[in-house]
């Protein structure tokens, strides 16, 4: 292309002209279009439109195999004298405070043991993480088996070994035993995520702080009360919200524990729309208990968005 | 309560003798510090030396607490496993799974490094609004998108189909990644993409040549990140997939083994033990990479 004109070949290097494909691709609105295009389609169509998807079939008494039609609020009116719904409603939030306090007393805890002089210190953070890491269901079926009415290893401790009861626990026979069952296990597989992330906000303290309180007489719990929670405040608000959202939402420990059982006690939201919708059938009505957790998952994220904006503490510092 | 505890009594009890002084401060670290972390380790672990133990046990022992330690196995046998890998299709499961998980993973890996080099490198009006929306994306969880994602599923002809899976994880994978290589990209100093840009490189050379290969700690953290959250994943897996060829290994666990009332916990452990396995192998390999993904992503 350019090397046709021979005098102009003669005093200048032939230059490569670029293909109009890599022009194209220099070219910053396309660039960003295409750059984006792989992720933005995959969100648009399959988390976007779903979502307005399920608003609509909330509105709507769509079944399996059969669209529905326009039904307005007849769900939802259908809901609000549902005990059962309100007892998921119930059980939702309870085990979300619950289990939320737990992890995130626990997991500061664990936390704050992790950030002393420790040997082996990373081999601990290891095996520290590896509850979280294990693929939910299997941690679960693991817990299904410990709590199990005739073979507890639980029960075996307290009854055989340490003589302290005489009969064998019912951890899963009725609707509260059951219930604390589950917070127990939800706050077993989300201590690790709080405390490995607590623990990384904790070393972006600086030490100089603590030195300074020192030569001030601080006692430990001055320390703690004025430097650590103070400037771990913005971290522990994010962690917090992923773990309220998470918790809230959550489908798996349920199912795989008690199914919702005994006696539907035990239901999430989560829980109660996959059993109306998906076995159930009723795509509609399941829609519709997915769609009232929103307000809830709003809130959280509020306070996140919120948390979020004072994040000024942590300027470029590097992790652990 | 932080790094100071072994400080703490330095003021109050500077009239004591050093000995005394030094076997009081240890016992109180032994008593503040080492006890409560054993009883963690403990608690934490446990559950896994139970899914162990009971995965190893003959069904003699399994049973009878009475005659045999329960902590312990006196007879070990491969029973469990050997029925689990060769009368069930556990191995078809694990192969779904792990085409699942990579492809999953390599689909939202490719749209999340163009993403993010998108928003933190080129720079557009309102590339942080896009940020924020990734952002709020991972904030949608999969339990209210399942049952108008099964609609859809359905609708496209991809009920019962892996394909279904690979397309419907990255929606919970690509807002993780992005968000993860977005905070990455921004540790590299901008000032060497602008020196190729300057010797005539394009935008497509610099993020092959310069920013992938700097950015490479960061695709591992987002890549065994994302296939650990895909062999995780559950609750589509359960909506979409009927045929029992098809099922990922945490679903097929717990609707293929349990048959009638009588539950086969040896198999059910042997089978959760299995499955934990490749994500707890994975995990030991980088385990630093998920400590700096997992605590990288909360604090960007």
């Amino acid at each position: 292309m350019a090397g046709t004109d021979v005098t102009y070949a003669q005093w200048t290097r032939p230059k490569i002209e670029p293909s109009w494909l890599v022009r194209l691709f220099d070219w910053k609105p396309f660039l960003i279009f295409m750059c984006m295009l792989p992720a933005a389609g995959l969100l648009l169509v399959f988390l976007t439109y779903p979502l307005g998807l399920g608003m609509w079939l909330a509105f709507t008494d769509t079944t399996i195999g059969r669209s529905g039609v326009w039904v307005g609020l007849e769900n939802f009116e259908y809901l609000m004298g549902d005990r059962l719904f309100w007892q998921a409603v119930f059980y939702s939030v309870f085990y979300t405070t619950v289990a939320t306090v737990g992890k995130f007393a626990l997991g500061l805890w664990l936390a704050l043991l992790l950030n002393n002089h420790l040997p082996f210190k990373s081999v601990l953070r290891a095996i520290i993480l590896l509850p979280w890491i294990v693929p939910t269901v299997l941690s679960a079926i693991a817990f299904w088996w410990i709590y199990d009415a005739q073979f507890s290893i639980i029960s075996y401790v307290f009854v055989d070994v340490l003589g302290w009861r005489t009969t064998y626990f019912d951890f899963l026979g009725s609707t509260w035993p059951a219930r604390w069952s589950l917070i127990a296990a939800n706050i077993w597989r989300g201590i690790p995520f709080v405390a490995i992330t607590l623990l990384a906000g904790l070393q972006t303290i600086s030490p100089s702080l603590y030195e300074a309180a020192l030569l001030d007489g601080s006692s430990g719990w001055q320390r703690f009360r004025y430097i650590t929670f103070p400037l771990l405040l913005p971290i522990l608000a994010i962690v917090m919200t992923f773990s309220i959202i998470f918790t809230f939402t959550d489908f798996q420990l349920v199912y795989a524990i008690t199914r919702g059982g005994p006696v539907n006690s035990t239901h999430l939201l989560a829980t109660l729309a996959f059993q109306r919708g998906i076995p159930g059938g009723n795509l509609g009505e399941g829609a519709a208990i997915a769609v009232s957790m929103i307000p809830f998952l709003v809130f959280a994220t509020l306070f996140s968005y919120f948390a979020l904006a004072r994040r000024k503490w942590q300027q470029g510092e590097a992790n652990d | 309560m932080t790094d100071t505890t072994a400080n703490t009594d330095q003021p109050s009890t500077a009239t004591v003798a050093p000995e005394a002084m030094a076997w009081d401060n240890r016992t109180r670290r032994v008593v503040t510090i080492y006890v409560p972390l054993a009883c963690f380790v403990f608690i934490l672990l446990f559950p896994f030396y139970w899914m162990a133990v009971t995965s190893f046990k003959p069904n003699a022992e399994l049973y009878d607490y009475k005659t045999y330690n329960p902590f312990w196995i006196a007879k070990p046998t491969f029973d469990h496993i050997n029925k689990l890998l060769f009368e069930t299709s556990y191995p078809r499961w694990i192969v779904t799974t792990m085409t699942v998980a990579v492809c999953a993973t390599f689909l939202s890996l490719v749209s999340s490094v163009l993403a993010a080099y998108a928003i933190q490198r080129l720079r557009f009006q309102g590339s942080q609004y896009v940020g924020l929306a990734i952002y709020l994306a991972y904030l949608v969880p999969p339990s209210i998108l399942f049952i108008p994602l099964a609609t859809m599923v359905y609708q496209f002809g991809l009920f019962d189909s892996p394909l279904a899976l690979i397309l419907t994880y990255p929606t919970f994978l690509v807002p993780f990644c992005t968000w993860l290589l977005i905070g990455y990209f921004k540790s590299i100093p901008y000032e060497l993409e602008e020196c190729a840009l300057i010797d005539g490189a394009t935008r497509l050379q610099i993020l092959r040549r310069i920013t992938l290969p700097l950015a490479v700690p960061g695709l591992i953290s987002a890549g065994i990140f994302s296939f650990t959250l895909s062999w995780n994943e559950f609750i589509y897996s359960l909506a979409f997939i009927q045929s029992s060829e098809n099922k990922t290994v945490p679903v097929a666990i717990l609707t293929e083994l349990i048959s009638g009332d009588v539950y086969q916990w040896g198999a059910l452990m042997a089978g959760s033990l299995l499955g934990s396995l490749p994500v707890a192998i994975f995990y030991s390999f980088f385990v630093d990479y998920y400590v700096s993904s997992l605590t990288g992503a909360v604090k960007e």
